[in-house]
């Protein structure tokens, strides 16, 4: 009896000093591991490396699909890393530092033209590729001053998404100026639910939600405080006022929107197509898709275009970037376009693609109509955008919050301008 | 003087037969150099891990504020000094004076509120009674809760519509439509509510482990002589727990300054910037805007109150140790 004791005892402290241990040097390993190969990251000449932010499971198997077609089209291995989209910025530029940049970058539409303006990207057309049957709009998306360095493959915008059941028993037909939503979102607003549900949190998806809004009425992000954009801002104002919208808007991410929506605490939302997978899960939802109201019958419905586009970033190797370029060639090739965007649920940005995609899925016309007239955020700031987006963040945040449209406007302004 | 020592030292180790037989006796000064030299090489890893660690990204910070560093330094590695250009630029933000201030609120409110719940756990869990233990490692719970996981199912919790608290607050008829995160004057409270209870079971166990220090037999000698409680708490508690109080204070004010992920988590600074502290505008200046220059100016604003409030405490400790 005595020895069992301090036998259990030592044996005990031996397995907690494993416990501790074993652990211990696998995150030493891994961490080691990482420093290293962050260090002196050499480029395996068979292997290209493609970076994106498809860190769902699905969109990286759909890329991974792609991948390998392509690969195995052109002769070579491609392998993909995906870093969650807020870092995929930050992450390049310090690849950049330490000379170990992908072979094809996906960028953000909004973060390319910082990335250009520092020297970081290869114009496409240097390595051979043409931008035959891809639409004006979509090009200008892809370029930074002037120069084409990105293809998207897909795009997006936003769309009013409304519930079929809620406007049928409403006796409501869907929106299409602002008079009709304010009027149907006030109609649908009963109990816990709210007639429209969108985005107008501290961040770019705010931002993002209130372009169409600011366009559409003809303001421009080049000057805060014109009238046109404190009337689209009034806008939201109004519908918040009347209680169409709930108070918590300004505390919500577009997958807030769409999470309200799905719980059926919205009967319409303003939001985007990649949302279509997630929606889809819930068979007893049916959901329509409209553009979005515009200020006047007649008026055009500007939408903020969205997507990633496929950049060769600058890493000194000629012969390897011609390989990119090839590699994007064929993600953005036609074929592959119609694949990912049947997928995805976005819009092919080849025009041929684009009319093959249309006749599969009637049901999202809606959303091609919407793209045909959007506009790229960074097309007249370039890497301005950023002091800008906070600037108005900050102002249609203090407007819903409570101060007049007109002053935060004017302060956004100054504080943008003071920004550059 | 240390000739002296140094033979007496080496003396009464060797013995007498031996010491007659060596040739010559020990260079006493080569025996100092090799006892410095052993001594820096115990000390040498330290410093070079110090200097490698904590140094040079310091340093590194400091410069990089008076540098134009923009994205396309990381292709050029050219990044021309500008002078105070990165400073004057923060200081005629209006954000900037606005984020100092809510970083103030925050961090004096969190640490108010983590200090006086955290003491009051601490006592009455130091008497015994049944579920102590269970009680008390639950407390902790907040504790191991990762900060961004915190905050995403606060921010679920304190949601005006759709919010568990509201609707409880509802249920016992406490109006339950309180805008926690979406009105400019309630925001920042809320993130220091959060905050608050993220900070608890610190407090709560390092005041706890100072109070089992606290000799039993001062507070009995105390109610013999007629103490109450409270008075027992304030002549007997307290001056015993001053130094872990210092600590848990100063450690508690370190890591609230710089608090970032709760309020990414929560409001992302919004609504309309109400939530935005020097921890927010720094990642806001580095990491959105890209402007890496502002964002060092930032983070060396915030070292540098870290720094002071260090001082205080080695200054504290220096006293206590004398």
């Amino acid at each position: 009896m005595t020895a069992a004791s301090p036998d259990g005892l030592r044996q005990r402290r031996r397995r907690h000093h494993r416990r501790v241990t074993v652990p211990l040097t696998v995150v030493c390993a891994l961490a080691g591991g990482a420093v290293l190969s962050g260090c002196g990251q050499q480029r395996d000449p068979d292997v290209y490396t493609v970076m994106n932010s498809s860190t769902d499971e699905s969109y990286h198997r759909w890329d991974a699909q792609t991948l390998a077609r392509c690969g195995k089209r052109l002769g070579v291995a491609i392998e993909q890393q995906s870093v969650p989209a807020a870092q995929v910025m930050t992450k390049a530029l310090r690849m950049a530092s330490s000379k170990s940049l992908p072979d094809v970058l996906q960028l953000d539409a909004s973060e390319m033209p910082t990335f250009a303006e520092a020297g970081g990207l290869i114009p496409l057309k240097d390595l051979g590729l043409t931008t035959t049957d891809i639409p004006r709009g979509i090009v200008d998306f892809g370029s930074y001053e002037g120069t084409y360095y990105g293809a998207a493959r897909t795009v997006n915008t936003l769309a009013l998404f409304y519930d079929k059941d809620a406007l049928a028993e409403a006796g409501l037909k869907v929106p299409a100026t602002w008079a009709e939503m304010r009027s149907a979102a006030k109609k649908l607003t009963r109990g816990k639910r709210y007639g429209l549900a969108l985005s107008a949190g501290g961040a770019e998806d705010g931002v993002f939600q209130f372009t169409p809004f600011m366009w559409s009425n003809g303001g421009d992000e080049t000057k805060l405080d014109s009238p046109q954009v404190a009337g689209a801002l009034d806008y939201w104002k109004g519908l918040l006022k009347d209680r169409s919208l709930s108070k918590s808007t300004v505390n919500w991410t577009q997958a807030d929107v769409n999470d309200q929506f799905m719980a059926g605490n919205a009967a319409m939302m303003i939001n985007g197509p990649w949302q279509v997978e997630t929606l889809n899960t819930k068979k007893a939802l049916h959901w329509g898709m409209a553009e979005i109201p515009v200020p006047k019958a007649g008026d055009d419905s500007v939408g903020p275009l969205g997507g990633g586009i496929l950049t060769v970033p600058n890493t000194g190797d000629s012969a390897r970037e011609k390989m990119s370029a090839k590699i994007i060639g064929c993600m953005s090739g036609e074929q592959e376009q119609i694949t990912y965007a049947l997928n995805s649920w976005m819009v092919p940005a080849n025009e041929k693609a684009a009319a093959v995609w249309r006749e599969k899925v009637p049901e999202l016309a809606a959303l091609s109509h919407q793209v045909a007239t959007a506009r790229s955020r960074t097309a007249k700031l370039g890497a301005g955008w950023s002091s800008v987006s906070l600037a108005l963040q900050s102002a249609f945040q203090s407007a819903l919050t409570g101060e007049s449209s007109e002053a935060a406007l004017k302060r956004a302004q100054q504080r943008a301008t003071s920004g550059n | 003087m240390s000739t002296t020592t140094a033979s007496s030292a080496a003396g009464p180790a060797l013995p007498a037969t031996r010491a007659a037989k060596a040739p010559k006796p020990p260079n006493p000064a080569r025996t100092r150099l090799r006892r410095r030299l052993a001594q820096w090489g115990f000390i040498a890893p330290a410093v070079i891990f110090m200097a490698l660690f904590f140094g040079y990204p310091l340093v590194r910070n400091i410069v990089m504020s008076f540098q134009d560093y923009s994205p396309s330094t990381f292709f050029t590695g050219r990044s021309p000094f500008n002078g105070t250009a990165n400073w004057s630029s923060v200081f005629n933000d209006e954000l900037f004076g606005k984020a100092l201030w809510h970083t103030i609120l925050f961090t004096v409110g969190s640490l108010i509120g983590q200090f006086c719940i955290g003491l009051g756990l601490a006592v009455f869990f130091s008497r015994r009674f049944p579920l102590n233990g269970i009680l008390r490692s639950l407390i902790l719970l907040p504790w191991l809760v990762p900060m961004v996981v915190s905050g995403v199912v606060w921010r679920r919790i304190l949601d005006q519509d759709t919010g568990v608290l509201n609707s409880f607050l509802g249920t016992i008829g406490l109006g339950g439509d309180t805008p926690w995160l979406t009105s400019t004057g309630m925001a920042l409270f809320s993130v220091v509510l959060v905050n608050i209870w993220i900070g608890i079971p610190f407090n709560m166990v390092i005041l706890y482990g100072g109070l089992q220090e606290v000799p039993k037999e001062l507070y009995e000698a105390a109610s013999l002589d007629g103490a109450s409680a409270w008075r027992a708490f304030r002549s007997i508690t307290l001056p015993m727990l001053r130094p872990v109080i210092t600590v848990v204070l100063v450690l508690g004010f370190m890591s609230t300054v710089k608090v970032l992920d709760l309020i990414l988590a929560l409001t992302d600074g919004g609504p309309a910037d109400s939530t935005q502290t020097l921890g927010t505008l720094t990642y806001q200046n580095s990491f959105v805007q890209l402007d890496f220059g502002a964002g060092a100016v930032v983070g060396n604003i915030l070292i540098l109150i870290s720094a002071v409030f260090a001082v205080f405490y080695l200054r504290a400790n220096r006293n206590e140790g004398k």
